[in-house]
């Protein structure tokens, strides 16, 4: 198990009723930890469709996570 | 070259000044606008939010791209967050080339690219007095209600 903090966007703040959360998570990868966390409040974005940062950084959804990170969730995007 | 996200109005006439140079011949400039509809709803006002860093350095990316694509003179756009009423222009995107082919296309490839790549997050704010995350693919209200217990995007 590795900590890592989570932060939610738009929707996914509004569904998760918080901005941040920090986990305990078995998860390997930012896809298996979104996994964990949309099934814990309900998102149903598939994540082909969302994006993830860790630590400030556009990353993969098969990125590895290391304990301390900071993962940031985006649910679909609409600029403009 | 410049990409920024700004809580403030946007510019767009001072914006273009800094397009010109003795080598561009040509400059097309884009503005989105706050529209008082959207799928059929009476829209009263528009919200944006942003992850402002990542957004900046994703937007500065795909400026890079379309100047070394397009052979561009120069580029550059701008995103307002916070919120915007009916009329307001929401997003600029500014180019100049030595010919008008380039700019036309380079503009085009900016808008595209920003509306997908940018962390940015429009709430529709209804005449009803209902609002709701907007989809960008299907461009319809994500969740009308904005309940904290229905699922996201459920009408997709």
């Amino acid at each position: 198990m590795i900590g890592v903090t989570a932060r939610y966007f738009a929707a996914f703040r509004d569904h998760a009723g918080q901005d941040i959360e920090a986990l305990r998570t078995g998860a390997a990868t930012a896809g298996e930890l979104y996994a964990e966390i949309a099934a814990a409040h309900g998102f149903a974005d598939p994540m082909a469709r969302c994006k993830v940062a860790v630590n400030d950084e556009l990353a993969d959804w098969d990125t590895q996570l290391a304990d301390g990170d900071t993962v940031l969730f985006f649910p679909p995007v609409a600029g403009g | 070259m410049s990409f920024k996200i700004v809580a403030g109005k946007l510019e767009p006439e001072q914006l273009k000044r800094n397009l010109g140079g003795d080598a561009a011949g040509a400059c097309v400039c884009f503005e989105g606008w706050v529209r008082n509809h959207n799928e059929g709803e009476a829209v009263r006002a528009l919200e944006y939010e942003s992850h402002a860093p990542l957004a900046t350095k994703e937007g500065e990316k795909i400026l890079a791209e379309a100047v070394a694509k397009f052979e561009l003179y120069t580029a550059a756009a701008q995103h307002r967050i916070g919120y915007l009423a009916i009329g307001d222009c929401a997003v600029w995107v500014g180019v100049s080339s030595a010919h008008r082919g380039a700019s036309f296309e380079a503009c085009r490839y900016i808008i595209d690219e920003l509306k997908s790549r940018l962390p940015i997050w429009k709430k529709e704010h209804y005449r009803d007095g209902q609002s709701g995350w907007i989809n960008c693919i299907t461009g319809k209200p994500a969740d009308k209600d904005d309940s904290a217990t229905t699922p996201v995007s459920a009408n997709r």
